[in-house]
């Protein structure tokens, strides 16, 4: 539920703090909430059919194997937790940037209205179908009810969103940067547990052999079924009887995404980087 | 290279059959050799869907109604490795001795 929460936070953080922006640098803008609102429903349309469609292929690859399509998912997600992460370290200070000005365009009169319903649209709809992929890696991963995602996925949107808002509100010298890194530590750890998990449904299909199993056993210290233990699993991808395989995917991937965070951040653009200095 | 990929299938007679029906495990305690791979082959004789779990062996799998589910566990090291059934804890409980 926690893991819930964290990644639909994030994502739905990323949308409300573009939406926000854009919302308070077109305040003048006679209809704009309109525009937005409009975006805003398109934006939740195409997720829905992104979540549709990702049921059927679920239902379709249930013939081939419940193992291999979870560690599919489980693979994408990981994949794009990445791309995500790699491109914020780089990205996330321009970001706010962009939607500032594009406000300031569309006030100035040199942009259309309707560029607000594109710009708001495409940032849930991305964000939007990001929260689903990453949700049914989420359930792929803990077998977690639907119930505590729907838990954590409320949770999630109302942090979200009451953030958003108050950036909204002109809380504009909250310290983003500090959410970013912090959510972006939280979710390289994420993607490697769920890495490890993959690792795992692959093992139990018997397609990949798993070196030492198990490594260790802390199921006795701290067993998976403790509430301590669920938090430290949907956070960081605890098992306390991991087989050798899992923890090699586990490394591999931290490795590999926090590598790429800091190869993004090092190539920032001079803009972002005088931004970085202080 | 050829221990990434455990493309060797489990020897027929490491198979191990468990039938799930009314909500429980039958047999309930099952005797398995230690240090060797094992395919459990759990066959769901119940209407409704289960799921296999067990913490000890590290395992989880949703069975749905009337079908069979195939789930490889181990090498084992000796001892009482419980299970159960996610959907109906009270009734569907299991324990693999491995030995
Ligand atoms: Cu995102």
């Amino acid at each position: 539920m926690f893991a819930t929460a964290v990644i639909v936070f994030r994502e739905v953080l990323e949308a409300a703090l573009i939406i926000g922006i854009i919302a308070a640098a077109t305040r003048s803008v006679a209809g704009r909430t309109r525009w937005l609102l409009a975006g805003l429903l398109v934006g939740l349309a195409g997720s829905a059919l992104v979540a549709a469609s990702t049921d059927a292929i679920a239902a379709m690859a249930d013939g081939i194997g419940q193992e291999l399509f979870n560690a599919l998912v489980l693979g994408v997600a990981v994949l794009m937790l990445a791309w995500h992460n790699i491109w914020m370290s780089s990205h996330g200070k321009a970001m706010a940037a962009e939607a500032t000005k594009v406000g300031q365009a569309i006030r100035d009169g040199q942009q259309e209205r309707s560029i607000l319903l594109v710009v708001v649209g495409l940032a849930v709809l991305r964000e939007g179908s990001e929260t689903v992929l990453f949700l049914y890696g989420i359930s792929a991963a803990e077998g977690s009810g639907a119930s505590s995602i729907v838990l954590g996925g409320l949770m999630g949107v109302l942090a979200g969103t009451s953030i958003g808002y108050a950036v909204y509100a002109g809380l504009l010298r909250v310290p983003l940067r500090w959410f970013f890194a912090a959510t972006g530590m939280l979710v390289l750890l994420l993607a490697a547990g769920m890495a490890s998990q993959a690792a795992h449904f692959l093992i139990q299909a018997d397609l990949l052999t798993s070196l030492t199993a198990p490594l260790w056993d802390t199921s006795a210290l701290l067993p998976m079924n403790s509430i301590p233990g669920m938090l430290l699993h949907g956070l960081v991808g605890y098992d306390p009887r991991p087989s050798g395989m899992q923890l090699v995917f586990y490394i591999i991937t931290l490795a590999a995404i926090a590598m790429g965070m800091k190869l993004a951040s090092r190539s920032l653009s001079p803009i972002a980087q005088k931004g970085k200095v202080s | 290279m050829t221990t990434i990929f455990s493309t060797a299938a489990v020897a027929g007679d490491n198979v191990y059959s468990l039938v799930i029906k009314d909500h429980r495990f039958q047999p309930s305690e099952l005797t398995v050799p230690a240090g060797k791979k094992i395919k459990l082959s759990v066959e769901n004789q119940d209407p409704t869907a289960e799921e296999f779990e067990s913490h000890d062996l590290n395992r989880e799998k949703v069975i749905a109604g009337n079908s069979t589910a195939t789930i490889f566990v181990g090498p084992l090291a000796p001892g009482r490795y419980r299970f159960f059934g996610e959907f109906n804890e009270k009734t569907a409980q299991g324990v693999i001795v491995a030995q």
